[in-house]
């Protein structure tokens, strides 16, 4: 069974059509990515996924469970609440909470939301992942005596902890200096190579190439070419996906 | 004189303060209620509210404190506040507390909308509750925004507490100016601005004592 299925997503924001129908699914331990033009619908594509966005048509699944529906009643904020968190979602611009420290910020999701938390068992796994993204010496800094590359790495571990089924990438390097974004993306890498289920939304082509088993190229609210990077990067069938990778090369 | 001038002062400055200290504490909750309604997506909620925001911060304040007492006299026939200290004090304490939750709720406006929807979709994401959004990730950081708006808010309050004479509230600056009255001297009434300095001086150091406190964060 596939663990994401999405099926004929549509959304419009007044009388604009952002997305037109978009359909594909992924498996476990999969990377997908996702590319294309500014405007194409990639990020209102995931924020349908975090329910961030409510589709106006469409279906998304996850390992068979239908959890969103346009046509089925709304459920409850207590109903939602669960079904996002099949979900994790790392932001362009980072978002993390500049009151609490890197630790605190991977810590207070986890606390907050679970039942009867176990609040040393959930610090223990914080500095776990924190270390796994190399701030072990970060641990206990606010985000604002950290640099972008550090901070967006704090936001990884933040979304890990809530261990997601699915963890989604908004272009996590479109906010980073250069020299920054080499950080981000290889601690992208090594979650692939652990087999994390992710899909990124990202400009880096030949990022996108060398960690993705799949990657979707989306013009115009619409999937236009997906497949391995082997052919949708490499050998694009569509003249559009052509015309968009031309802009890369060089 | 000297010492029962004084004597007299802080007794008036008693009143003062008991004005003070109770809008404040009442009007702050009340001022945050306000601010929600204000930027209810319910029309219902949202335009009696700014309305009466308008009203309240388009007229004066000593204005305000006569029709409040006065008005149930005059316009139903019952004096609900009746005449003695007490109840002048209570209809005074009504009309601060209407007048300062309306401008506190624009300070908390202010510093809410000014927080970015990533913070709030940020919580989202992690599955956070909308009530715990507001008190573990958004709150602290509009108290961190509104501490120099409301500082000077507060400091205002204090001053105006004087209009309270109006209606006969018993506090310093009416105490100061009986003793034109009763003795011919007027120091007493210029005597009462030290007793102002001094406590807004306290409450300055407060504010940048809390200022300070919240700078380990941007």
């Amino acid at each position: 069974m596939s663990i994401l299925e999405v099926n004929n997503i549509q959304k419009s924001f007044d009388s604009v059509t952002i997305l037109k129908g978009i359909s594909f699914s992924m498996e476990e331990g999969e990377s997908v990515s996702i590319i294309g033009s500014s405007g194409s619908g990639k990020t209102t594509l995931l924020r349908c996924l975090n329910f961030l966005e409510s589709a106006d048509e469409g279906t998304i699944a996850v390992r068979g469970e239908t959890i969103f529906d346009a046509h089925a009643p709304i459920p409850g904020p207590e109903e939602i609440r669960r079904r996002r968190l099949h979900f994790g979602l790392v932001f362009q611009q980072f978002n993390l909470f500049p009151q609490y420290t890197a630790l605190e910020n991977v810590c207070l999701a986890p606390k907050l939301t679970t039942p009867d938390p176990d609040i040393k068992a959930i610090e223990e796994n914080g500095r776990r992942l924190l270390d796994q993204m190399g701030l072990s010496d970060r641990m206990n800094n606010y985000p604002h005596q950290l640099s972008g590359g550090q901070q967006q790495r704090v936001a990884i571990a933040r979304a890990l902890a809530l261990k997601p089924d699915i963890l989604c990438f908004d272009e996590p390097t479109s906010a980073l200096d250069p020299e920054l974004t080499g950080e981000v993306l290889k601690v992208i890498r090594s979650l692939a190579e652990q087999k994390t289920t992710m899909i990124i939304v990202t400009h880096e082509m030949s990022f996108a190439h060398d960690v993705s088993d799949k990657v979707i190229f989306m013009d115009g609210g619409v999937i236009v070419e997906q497949g391995v990077p082997g052919e949708v990067i490499d050998n694009p069938k569509e003249e559009r996906t052509k015309q968009f990778l031309a802009g890369y090369t060089g | 004189m000297f010492a029962t001038v004084t004597l007299s002062l802080l007794e008036g400055f008693l009143g003062t303060i008991k004005l003070f200290a109770l809008t404040l504490l009442l009007s702050l909750p009340l001022g945050l209620l306000l601010s929600f309604g204000s930027m209810e997506k319910l029309g219902v909620i949202k335009y009696p509210i700014r309305f009466l925001i308008w009203i309240i911060r388009g007229t004066p304040l000593m204005l305000q404190l006569l029709i409040i007492y006065y008005g149930p006299g005059i316009f139903f026939g019952v004096n609900i506040w009746g005449g003695s200290p007490n109840g002048r004090f209570m209809a005074a304490l009504v009309a601060f507390v209407i007048n300062y939750s309306c401008y506190f709720s624009e300070i908390f406006r202010g510093g809410i909308q000014s927080i970015p929807v990533g913070q709030y979709e940020a919580g989202q994401v992690l599955g956070m509750t909308k009530k715990q959004i507001f008190f573990k990730v958004v709150l602290l950081q509009v108290i961190k925004r509104i501490v120099p708006p409301m500082s000077n808010e507060i400091i205002t309050l204090v001053k105006d507490t004087s209009l309270a004479r109006v209606i006969a509230v018993y506090e310093i600056i009416w105490n100061g100016q009986a003793f034109i009255k009763s003795s011919g001297i007027i120091w007493p009434l210029f005597y009462t601005g030290i007793f102002y300095l001094l406590f807004s001086g306290l409450l300055t150091l407060l504010f940048g004592y809390i200022e300070k406190k919240l700078s380990y964060f941007r």
